[in-house]
């Protein structure tokens, strides 16, 4: 029901917001905590989404190196998520990229190093 | 309740004119940063209900409104939101407000056509009975 009222209302919500309220509402909804949203919250949750998506890439930009390129890229949003306190809860979903063969590589020396720490503890055994 | 993946995605396309309204003029973006920042954006309402959920328990009330989403902003560090949102609340009130106004005098006008439309049928009613009566009348006379 709710949703057929944003469905007529979308018309005049276009203005204020232009993210899909119903969509958002979806999104809400699968939070298996929240029982009721009223519709000024839904509105509002919309637009402060609006709101994030510009800081996100605005902030991304200015502290970001796409900008000799004048472009945004992904690493630049992957830097922002490391980097700033404000955007850490998106650094699971932006991890930094790394080369196939740099992580090879640092895998056989991590696998070097516990091969280390093994002869080391069994040479302790000995000596006891 | 089971919803498939592409729900909780936002329109690809009005988070990257968001972003290309954002950016200056001249500024790109790539498609992977695109689908990230669209990602990050469903990512943000989750957190942003899921922390608002936390001042709604608080409450009485068991439905999220506006005052726990402008709360949350704050609470995640966001209080360059609060501004504008509240801005955005007073337009949207504003606006309910006008539409219920409108609607309200739609429907007064409607009963009052209603109205005088009725009055108009009972006239018509008793010219016609009026005009039986002149022939009845006429018919008696001719025998």
């Amino acid at each position: 029901m709710a949703d057929v009222v944003v469905g007529k209302d979308k018309c005049g919500e276009q203005r204020l917001v232009s993210l899909p309220l119903s969509r958002i509402r979806v999104i809400m909804k699968s939070s298996p905590e929240v029982s009721s949203i009223n519709q000024e919250a839904l509105v509002l949750t919309a637009k402060a989404t609006e709101l994030f998506v510009q800081y996100l890439a605005t902030y991304s930009y200015r502290h970001g190196s796409g900008k000799e390129k004048k472009a945004l890229t992904y690493s630049d949003l992957s830097n922002t998520a490391e980097e700033s306190e404000t955007f850490q809860f998106l650094a699971d979903i932006l991890p930094k990229k790394i080369l196939a063969s740099k992580y090879l590589k640092m895998l056989k020396e991590k696998r070097g190093e516990e091969e280390n720490n093994k002869d080391d503890s069994e040479d302790d055994e000995a000596e006891s | 309740m089971a919803e498939r993946p592409e729900d909780l995605n936002l329109p690809n396309a009005v988070i990257t004119r968001i972003i290309k309204e954002a950016l200056l003029d001249g500024v790109n973006s790539s498609k992977e940063a695109q689908s990230a920042i669209s990602r990050a954006a469903s990512v943000f309402v989750l957190y942003a209900t899921s922390c608002a959920n936390n001042f709604v328990m608080k409450g009485k009330c068991k439905t999220l409104n506006a005052s726990d989403v402008l709360s949350t902003m704050e609470e995640m560090e966001f209080q360059r939101f609060v501004t504008p949102l509240k801005e955005a609340l007073e337009a949207y009130r504003r606006e309910q407000k006008g539409k219920k106004e409108a609607s309200e005098q739609k429907k007064k006008d409607k009963d009052k056509k209603t109205d005088s439309e009725e009055q108009d049928k009972s006239r018509d009613e008793d010219e016609g009975r009026l005009e039986e009566e002149e022939q009845n009348e006429e018919e008696e006379v001719d025998n």
